[in-house]
């Protein structure tokens, strides 16, 4: 019987070369992954042994760890805890990470390459290895602006402030936000208690709306159509319809403007007029005559389809979604159908426009520093396309301000000229009787921009169907950019 | 097993009527590797009391020390009562059990610094009983090899063994819950101050009856019956032994809710019917069986499904059910090729990571480099048994050692391949790394029994005989070893 007991030790073979096999697909391929996975708790114990570096912003700090005499030898805290939530993220030994926490995780707990020198003199000294630091383009003035201008009237939300020349994130706000001090505590009692609180939420506390959250960005979106039309023979005062209502081509559903007006006297309006009182019936014609073609290509100059996007946390992609006939391209151009962006996409768009037409990539990191808060890494502003020529930018910022003057809302600033448009987005499975999400999209000064901004406010903010991005969102970006020209002045 | 036919002392190397060049035992060879194992293992330890920040005296050297005369007392007991056993055995087996001592001393340095944070009972030490379970270890290591002086002679005591191990096996099904469940499933037999899980017992039991049974009925299974796609079937009445088999496991599994145990037993009674018969046909029958017993108990049982789904994804649940897979793959994971170094990683996250996730606890510290070293020892450990089995001239002792060694190699693929996700998890300790007295003892007597086969493997042939002229030979029928 010796041939089956060899037959028998070749499969006893072939059995720890499978397990070897499958080790190696989880130790050596999965090992990223799984190891990286926010529930992964290893990471997390190993960097709470160390001094973790701290976030901070214009000399203020958002997050820092102080030595604590428990087994976990470091306690996270956030002195400002709501108001930084988006940017700070939470940082929690049973529930991972978030925001800069998680994507500058390496710089923070020193395992960034950049702090590998300082690292090995750590470790030839004898001294506690400690993380690097993290300062962030944050303006706390503008930040605390942003973020009261939403929590003080109780809308759910997210402002987004980038300085148009480099791309700078000047404030990240998202309601109704959470505190990331429970996340952070020894005890996992306290932070099972918040994170069910936060995850039972309604409207939800942890997501970041200004980058992880799409939106339709309704009549904000005719900025689009209006770039891409002075590039294709159109000029400000091209005619368009002024008809209250057209009939969707193909199809017996009726495209109103608002309030079911028509664009001014005549029987035809201008582009510069209907930009201004944001015709529904005109842009749909202009996205028809437009093309699918050269919507999708003006929309992607101004960054719509990146999906790689870091600030360096990942930005959701902003979409026009797919446009099978010309129904749908007629109310894609109104920001309608399944034309989905984010907050920050929608301020990138305007930060261009004010920018000479340079699109810059957004960054929320200015400098990394190390463990002795010297500068080790700053970060260069990086242009990611020229949106549009310098010329059209200019004659864009023009209607902008035609759009702004026909602007409801409080908070005008006197003697700033703002360029803005609004938006008020249909959603939901019944558009007509669910409160729409508004939009203020804006830059200022007009003639020297320093900041732009975008607001939206979900839901009507107090759930009135008769909200507009006029009445709702313009104030609040009005009181940012005000903020922002005060403290940058 | 490149080569087996130059086994060391095989068959084919013993010149007939041997005994005039004394053949080399390998006890040199032994003692060696047995030091080289307690310089390793006394590494480890100092590894651990390093990373863990603790202090590094000279007592850690006793302790290996220690653990050198622990099996040198073993290696003694072999050098006494079967001096031509085969010299890796031993050494792999202290290895083992020495690197499993180290890793559950360094799980309790994290269960009382886990325990110390929270404010708890530090939990008692684990460590202190695993010594001691492994003297005892060694003691009924000594035992079986002095009580077995032969092991053809355990061939007379089968239906013995076979009854005992049965009620072994059925005995914690049977008992109410309180004196057998722990953690859930009823393999236990809670005496007092400690508990036993007689299953392991009862295997080496199983399998001394199964290869005498099958060696004393041979003529029986291999009888042909009808010939289906070039493979002779076995007679259907012949094939009562298997569905006895195959129901025995099916009650283990429904009494006992112990689906490794059910699944080993299984397998190595269709290895040694395999064995017995060289025929494949046996394997394709039990395997059907096996397929129509996994599906019906698939159906019938939550746990069953359960284990099935937590399978195919940990991370569902991963909260809940999932817990012990998920942690096991990202400690796993975490370790890397490399590992974080003993004593520096997080393998206490695992969920009993002492025992079932043994595994990962190793693989954390040690990466998959040290997982595939004690991969490789396994391996050695295996071969060499099944070397054994090919050298030794009985085929009673064949089947025997063929089981023993198969056995372990099972037991491992189902532990590891469990915690790896590479099958579904069943719950099965990792021969002498786990923690667990019954599995460690109960091991080391089946380690013994393998020494003893391997001794009358590479004995040379008892007394030479008187040479007389082959022609007033009398005539005698010798058997050609198969």
């Amino acid at each position: 019987m010796n041939t089956p007991v060899r037959r028998i030790a070749i499969a006893v073979m072939a059995m720890i070369v499978l397990l070897m096999a499958n080790l190696t697909y989880v130790q050596v391929v999965k090992a990223g992954e799984y190891r990286d996975d926010p529930r992964n708790r290893r990471v997390l114990l190993a960097e709470y042994s160390r001094q973790r570096g701290q976030i901070s912003a214009d000399g203020q700090i958002l997050a820092n760890s102080v030595e604590t005499d428990d087994e976990l030898r470091y306690q996270r805290q956030y002195p400002d805890g709501p108001l930084y939530a988006p940017v700070t993220g939470y940082f929690s030994t049973v529930y991972g990470s978030s925001g800069l926490e998680r994507a500058a995780g390496e710089v923070l707990d020193g395992s960034d390459d950049r702090l590998f020198v300082r690292r090995l003199s750590d470790l030839l000294t004898g001294r506690d290895p400690s993380g690097g630091s993290v300062v962030t383009t944050i303006d706390p003035a503008v930040q605390r602006a942003a973020f009261e201008g939403l929590a003080d009237r109780d809308f759910a939300g997210s402002v987004v402030a980038l300085d148009p020349a480099t791309g700078a994130i000047l404030a990240m706000a998202s309601t109704p936000s959470y505190d990331p001090n429970p996340l952070a505590d020894h005890d996992p009692a306290v932070q099972t208690e918040a994170w069910e609180a936060y995850n039972a939420a309604e409207p939800p506390v942890l997501v970041n709306r200004a980058i992880s959250e799409t939106y339709p960005p309704g009549s904000t979106f005719k900025l689009i159509d209006t770039a891409a039309a002075l590039q294709n023979g159109f000029d400000p005062s091209s005619p368009l319809t002024a008809a209250s209502s057209i009939t969707l081509t193909n199809t017996n559903t009726d495209l109103e403007n608002f309030a079911g007006r028509p664009c001014g006297g005549g029987s035809t309006t201008t582009l510069r007029e209907a930009l201004a009182r944001s015709c529904n019936t005109a842009f749909a014609q202009l996205a028809e005559a437009l093309g699918e073609q050269t919507l999708r290509g003006q929309a992607e100059a101004f960054g719509f389809g990146l999906t790689d996007l870091r600030v360096p946390m990942p930005v959701a992609g902003s979409t026009l979604g797919e446009i099978p006939d010309i129904a749908a391209l007629q109310q894609s151009g109104i920001g309608q159908r399944d034309v989905r962006v984010t907050p920050l996409q929608n301020a990138m768009m305007v930060a261009a426009i004010a920018n000479d037409g340079r699109l810059m990539a957004p960054y929320l990191i200015r400098e990394i520093q190390d463990q002795q808060l010297t500068a080790i890494d700053t970060t260069e502003p990086d242009q990611i396309s020229q949106a549009v020529p310098a010329g059209v930018a200019q004659t864009l910022t023009d209607l902008m301000l035609g759009s702004e003057e026909r602007t409801q809302g409080g908070g005008k600033i006197p003697g700033v000229q703002i360029a803005s448009k609004t938006g008020t987005a249909e959603h939901g499975a019944d558009p007509k009787n669910t409160p729409p999400h508004n939009w203020y999209v804006a830059f200022a000064p007009a003639d020297n921009p320093r900041i732009a901004v975008a607001v939206l406010v979900e839901d009507g903010g107090d759930r009135s169907l008769e909200a507009t991005g006029g009445s709702r969102a313009a104030p609040i970006g009005r009181a940012v950019i005000e903020a922002g020209l005060r403290s940058t002045s | 097993m490149a080569a087996p036919d130059r086994a060391p002392g095989g068959a084919a190397a013993v010149p007939d009527g041997g005994g005039a060049d004394p053949l080399p035992t390998g006890r040199g060879v032994e003692l060696l590797l047995l030091g080289f194992a307690a310089v390793l293992v006394t590494s480890a330890l100092v590894l651990v009391q390093a990373n863990q920040e603790r202090e590094l005296s000279s007592t850690l050297l006793y302790l290996g020390a220690a653990y050198l005369a622990l099996f040198t007392g073993a290696h003694l007991a072999v050098r006494r009562f079967a001096p031509f056993a085969d010299p890796l055995i031993l050494p792999c087996v202290a290895l083992l059990n020495g690197l499993g001592l180290v890793m559950i001393h360094r799980l309790d340095l994290a269960e009382a610094a886990r325990a110390a944070a929270l404010g708890r009972d530090i939990p008692t030490a684990l460590t202190g009983r695993q010594v001691a379970w492994t003297a005892v270890g060694l003691v009924l290591f000594a035992v079986v090899l002095w009580a077995v002086r032969n092991h053809r002679l355990l061939a007379r005591y089968a239906y013995t063994a076979g009854f005992v191990g049965l009620v072994l096996l059925a005995l914690p099904g049977l008992l109410p819950s309180s004196l057998s469940e722990v953690n859930g499933a009823k393999i236990w037999l809670r005496l007092g101050v400690f508990s036993i899980q007689p299953g392991e017992f009862a295997k080496i039991l199983l399998i001394i009856f199964f290869a005498a049974f099958l060696v004393q009925k041979r003529e029986l299974f291999t009888t042909a019956g009808r010939k289906v796609l070039g493979m002779e079937l076995p007679r259907a009445r012949d094939l009562a032994p298997l569905l006895v088999a195959w129901g025995l496991s099916v009650g283990v599994l429904v009494l006992e809710r112990d689906l490794g145990t059910s699944l080993l037993f299984f397998g190595i009674v269709l290895v040694l019917l395999y064995a017995a018969t060289e025929r494949v046909s046996w394997l394709l029958i039990g395997l059907s069986f096996f397929v129509g017993g996994a599906l019906i108990a698939y159906q019938l049982f939550g746990h069953v499904r359960t284990r099935v789904e937590i399978w195919l994804d940990p991370f569902e649940d991963f909260y809940g059910a999932g817990n012990q897979i998920g942690q096991a793959l990202f400690g796993l994971a975490t370790g890397g090729v490399g590992g974080t170094g003993l004593g520096a990683g997080r393998p206490e996250l695992v969920p009993f990571a002492a025992t079932d996730f043994m595994v990962s606890s190793l693989g954390e510290e040690l990466g998959l480099v040290g997982l595939a070293a004690v991969l490789v020892v396994y391996l050695v450990l295996i071969t060499r048994g099944l070397r054994s089995a090919l050298a030794v001239r009985d085929s009673f002792g064949k089947l025997l050692a063929t089981g023993l060694a198969f056995t372990i190699a099972l037991q491992i693929f189902v532990v590891i391949g469990g915690a790896t996700k590479l099958i579904p998890l069943t719950g099965l300790t990792l021969p002498f790394l786990s923690y667990g007295g019954s599995s460690l003892v109960a091991n080391y007597a089946l380690v013994a029994l393998l020494l003893r086969i391997s001794h009358a493997a590479r004995a040379p042939l008892s007394r030479p005989q008187p040479r007389a002229p082959i022609a007033s030979a009398n005539t005698e029928l010798v058997e050609r070893p198969k």
